[in-house]
């Protein structure tokens, strides 16, 4: 069992380097080129991955700036519209004041102006209505007997003191 | 397995008919040893062709065809159809799909695992070799579990063979990157004394063939030791001549079995781990 038989050692050795040479072309070279091409294609499709990871990632980071940007400017054009509003408000409510005041005075002015007018119809009125109303007075007076008598008494007191 | 077993015991009866009684353990050897002849026992066997013993140098070589190179053969024939069979499908799409997926797992394995992390971007270009080398040794270990298969993994020289192979892969790997001289002079560690330094180097060279050797005894003994397990826990059935042991002895040479086969994985991966190990210790030598 332990002895060594050199014929069998020759064949191991010539069939062995047979079979690499055989196995090298026809098994070997192929196998380890399409793995080697398959970790290749591995390798790429990882790296194209990252690359458009990262591609993505950049467009995100872009996308998020330009909206922070958009908002600062929807921010800072509804402050502007907030302040001419507010501008335009009061100028529009400092206006409308003024001409209230004006419409105020002018109709005090009339009112003023309506009320000396009256004063002076009533005045008018007021002294025809006593004239009327003493004529009256002196027609009725001077219609009765005693007035008659009190003209009489006047008469003559006028026209003895005018003898004496 | 229970095939296997049953050839086992078949063949056992026999021989232990011809040892006169289940004293002898010869039979046990008839199974692990090389021989000239296929058993196909019941069947009869078959003869291998024998050339006659040619002489160089006053050894005799006899380059016969036996079973274990027999075995060794079938291993690099199916090897290359199932694995062309694989480099084709790969043609069609990138993706594995069935057996190339299993072949994928040990080959990137032995790629990154083995090669790369051992000896690293130089050891690609032996990487063949240590592909070829594990699934050739894996394949040889796996045979001698099937019926009628041989373990080729388990003779001397095969293994020597394979180990020799791995020595002159680990020593040109060495020359080739520091040059001859360069490569056997970095055998000797640096800052060692210069009285030290020619024991060093012998210490070393012979080291370098000491590492061929334990790679050799190491895959042959793992392999026999357990056809020797097997083969014994079946013996005890006609040692005890009883049957009633039989379940026990079946029960237990099935767990060895399915161990074996943990075993040759094992093995198939420690022989390439160690030889990477050494051609990348023989590349970077400081």
């Amino acid at each position: 069992m332990l002895e060594i038989n050199p014929g069998v050692a020759i064949w191991t050795i010539v069939t062995f380097l047979i079979l690499v040479a055989i196995l090298r072309k026809v098994a070997w070279g192929p196998i380890t080129e399409a793995l080697n091409r398959r970790e290749e294609s591995i390798r790429k499709a990882l790296e194209d991955a990252q690359r458009a990871r990262e591609e993505a990632e950049r467009l995100m980071e872009e996308n998020k700036r330009n909206l922070a940007r958009a908002e600062e400017e929807v921010q800072r054009i509804i402050r502007e519209g907030r302040e001419t509003a507010e501008k335009i408000r009061s100028e529009i409510l400092e206006k409308a004041r003024k001409e209230a005041d004006m419409i105020i005075e002018r109709a005090k002015e009339e009112i003023e102006r309506q009320r000396e007018q009256a004063m002076l119809q009533l005045r008018a009125q007021v002294a025809e209505l006593a004239l009327q109303v003493a004529s009256k007075l002196i027609d009725e007076t001077l219609s009765t007997q005693k007035h008659k008598e009190l003209v009489e008494k006047y008469l003559q007191e006028i026209s003895s003191s005018g003898r004496a | 397995m229970f095939l296997s077993n049953l050839a086992f015991a078949s063949d056992t009866l026999k021989h232990a008919e011809e040892a006169h009684g289940g004293e002898s353990s010869s039979w046990m050897l008839h199974h692990i040893a090389d021989s000239r002849t296929i058993d196909l026992e019941p069947f009869g066997h078959i003869n291998l062709p024998q050339f006659p013993p040619i002489h160089i140098g006053g050894i005799e070589i006899d380059l016969s065809i036996t079973k274990h190179v027999f075995f060794m053969w079938i291993v690099s024939l199916i090897l290359v159809v199932l694995l062309s069979l694989v480099a084709k499908s790969y043609r069609k799409q990138v993706v594995p799909k069935g057996l190339a997926n299993l072949v994928e797992v040990f080959v990137v394995f032995i790629r990154d695992e083995i090669v790369l992390s051992v000896i690293g971007k130089e050891g690609l270009k032996y990487l063949h070799y240590f592909l070829t080398l594990f699934f050739f040794i894996l394949l040889c270990n796996l045979f001698g579990l099937i019926p009628y298969g041989a373990t080729a993994t388990g003779n001397l020289a095969v293994t020597g063979g394979l180990a020799f192979l791995s020595f002159i892969l680990i020593q040109l790997a060495g020359i080739k990157k520091h040059g001859l001289i360069g490569y056997y002079k970095g055998l000797v560690p640096h800052g060692v004394p210069g009285f030290v330094a020619p024991i060093m180097f012998i210490v070393e060279f012979l080291g370098l063939f000491a590492k061929a050797f334990a790679l050799t005894v190491r895959l042959f003994a793992n392999m026999t030791a357990g056809h020797i397990v097997i083969l014994s826990l079946i013996g005890l059935i006609f040692v005890f001549k009883s049957v009633l042991v039989a379940p026990i002895s079946i029960g237990f040479a099935i767990f060895i079995n399915l161990l074996e086969i943990l075993v040759a994985f094992i093995q198939a991966y420690i022989f390439t781990m160690l030889t990477a190990l050494f051609v990348g210790l023989s590349i970077h030598q400081h």
